[in-house]
């Protein structure tokens, strides 16, 4: 008797792959269109942040004394010209470049210091836990606001120093948010039994710990760009962050308040463009927290 | 009770502590010779020396952060490089200038926030929800010192209804309540509560929201309890956190002041460290961030013991 089946006759074991983490997270996202309109503003600013120098209509740094504060609307300057004759459009463009540079680079630095310090902390416990969480204890200890101006105002004014001193005024936070989700998955279960099969601290660390405390912590840090993005131009509308003539929302704005008589709509300008920026990574922050269900 | 306190201000005492060892560093932290503002370029090698000795710059770093330490306690905070007075001086006479304008801005910001995150919270989903979720994301998003320069421009330069900079008539830093003095507080003081306002109804409307859902809230009303009666027991239950958070808005409306003074030229802290900062006089600067610094850890200290009074599920460990 021929026993031998026909392989082609036995259907196929039908995988149907449970739709993954992150592809729900973006078909939650996707759903919500006012995230995606924040998203989009956001897609926008940063082409426009790498594309400036080569889009803009006029050389910004071109100024004219017979041109001095034309208002919107000049043929040649659509958005006018600032108090040293100015193309203004050409300036917000490009002044994307800093401005965006400033605002994200010290939450990206943040988040990586933030994100370890937390890990080690929650993870080992212990007397490294103290040390470390009663340091960043002292430094949430004053407002957000004083603390960058203050280091800056002491290291001096500079690009570098207005992005250390913000890196130091975030990694407080975020470092908290990492500890306090570390600590809780810590003691999980499955934590529990790959330390029991003998894995590598550093790789329950990497496998099992960091992808569930990415999340929060990713999404807490687009809020806190809002954040560092006012901070960032308040330090230059004060003098301590980019020196001129490189064009920069905060010192833009700073530079114009003496126009604010003659030409104001035109004075208001850069702080529309900050405002936009920061508006879109709160709602974008928002968006994802909703599609990716994380608790406040 | 008094337990608790006593051990929730020990746990204050090293945070005090490290906040000091920080302002202090800071005036370490900076590049430069402390003493270059107020030094002549041609300063002869005696005079620089005697200037160290005078400020205590010559002694090692932790015998200083020591004198230093216990001359705050008393009270002493230095003498200004730039002026010549004392530090504790000009620090108390610009705090009370910025705790005025705070504490208007942190009531105001309060009442809207309280105000708009009721009415989101209640009617959630609805247009009057999503009008106040949106304007409590302004007030979070927006740049305060924009929307300051924005406010000058509309009520002072084009309507000119309210007076531009300063806190009183003639740019006089003396306080008074009178009309003349109120009308120079109007713009800083609205400005400042955008931020406490949109925290507070973001806050208040996830309480409301979640309050509701809770069963005590159905057992309530199937006992027959009026809306308003409902209503009382969601604002007992959100009051503890609203306070807090509204407390420490308040020490972070203090300490980030500087942008909306230097705005308005008003003359509390914030412009006192805008002047520190840029004529580098260190101990002033020092100064002032010490006492700022002070006052937020104080004020949540104060949160944190009001809070466990109002609230007894905050548990006192």
């Amino acid at each position: 008797m021929n026993i031998a089946v026909d392989s082609t006759k036995i259907p196929a074991p039908v995988f149907e792959r449970s739709p993954g983490y992150w592809s729900s997270v973006w078909r939650r996202f996707r759903r919500d269109r006012v995230a995606m309109a924040a998203a989009s503003v956001v897609v926008g600013l940063l082409l426009l942040a790498l594309l400036g120098p080569w889009i803009v209509p006029a050389d910004p740094y071109q100024s004219s004394m017979l041109n001095r504060l034309k208002p919107i609307g000049t043929p040649g300057f659509p958005l006018g010209t600032d108090e040293l004759g100015r193309d203004m459009l050409s300036r917000l463009m490009l002044g994307t470049r800093l401005s965006l540079f400033l605002g994200i680079t010290p939450v990206l630095a943040a988040f990586v210091i933030g994100t370890c310090l937390g890990l080690l902390a929650g993870y080992a416990g212990g007397p490294v836990n103290t040390v470390i969480m009663r340091t960043i204890d002292v430094f949430y200890a004053f407002p957000s606001v004083l603390l960058a101006i203050a280091l800056s105002g002491a290291l001096g004014a500079g690009i570098f120093n207005s992005l250390l001193s913000l890196t130091i005024v975030f990694v407080p936070p975020i470092a908290r948010v990492a500890e306090s989700v570390t600590t809780q998955v810590r003691n999980r279960d499955f934590v529990e039994a790959a330390r029991a099969s003998g894995a590598h601290a550093f790789t329950i660390v990497r496998v099992h710990v960091l992808g569930n405390v990415l999340g929060p912590i990713f999404v807490y840090a687009t809020s806190l760009i809002a954040v560092s993005m006012i901070l960032a131009s308040g330090l230059s509308f004060l003098g301590l962050g980019v020196k001129p003539p490189e064009p920069e929302w905060g010192l833009m704005l700073n530079t114009l308040r003496t126009a604010i008589y003659t030409q104001p709509w035109i004075a208001a300008l850069p702080g529309v463009m900050i405002f936009i920026t920061s508006i879109s990574f709160n709602t974008l922050s928002d968006g994802l927290r909703s599609a990716m269900d994380v608790k406040q | 009770m008094i337990a608790y306190l006593a051990r929730r201000f020990l746990y204050t005492l090293p945070i005090m502590l490290g906040v000091a060892l920080v302002c202090f560093a800071l005036v370490h932290l900076a590049p430069g010779d402390p003493l270059v503002s107020i030094l002549p370029a041609d300063a002869s090698a005696e005079l620089q020396a005697q200037l160290l000795v005078l400020y205590g710059f010559d002694r090692s770093y932790p015998e200083q952060f020591f004198i230093w330490v216990i001359r705050a306690l008393q009270g002493d905070l230095g003498t200004s490089i730039a002026s010549g007075r004392a530090v504790s001086t000009e620090v108390m006479k610009a705090v009370g200038n910025t705790l005025m304008l705070a504490s208007v801005a942190t009531l105001i910001g309060f009442f809207f926030g309280c105000l708009f995150g009721f009415v989101a919270g209640y009617f959630r989903d609805s247009w009057a929800d999503k009008a106040a979720s949106f304007l409590s994301v302004v007030g979070v998003s927006v740049p305060h010192y924009w929307l300051g320069m924005v406010l000058v421009i509309v009520f002072a330069a084009q309507l000119n209804w309210l007076p531009a900079t300063g806190a009183g008539p003639g740019g006089s830093a003396d306080w008074a309540f009178d009309w003349a003095h109120i009308r120079h507080l109007i713009l800083p003081a609205i400005t400042m509560s955008v931020i406490p306002m949109g925290i507070i109804a973001r806050t208040i409307r996830a309480l409301v929201a979640d309050i509701l859902a809770q069963e005590f809230v159905v057992g309530l009303r199937a006992k027959g309890l009026t809306d308003f009666g409902v209503f009382l027991h969601v604002v007992k239950n959100v009051a503890p956190t609203a306070l807090a958070v509204m407390g420490l808005q308040l020490g972070y409306l203090l300490g980030g002041s500087i942008l909306i003074e230097t705005v308005f030229s008003w003359p509390g802290t914030g412009f006192l460290l805008n002047s520190a900062i840029f004529q580098r006089d260190l101990p002033l600067l020092q100064g002032t961030i010490l006492v700022l610094a002070m006052f937020f850890v104080l004020l949540n200290l104060l949160v944190d013991v009001v809070q466990s009074a109002l609230d007894p599920r905050i548990t006192r460990t």
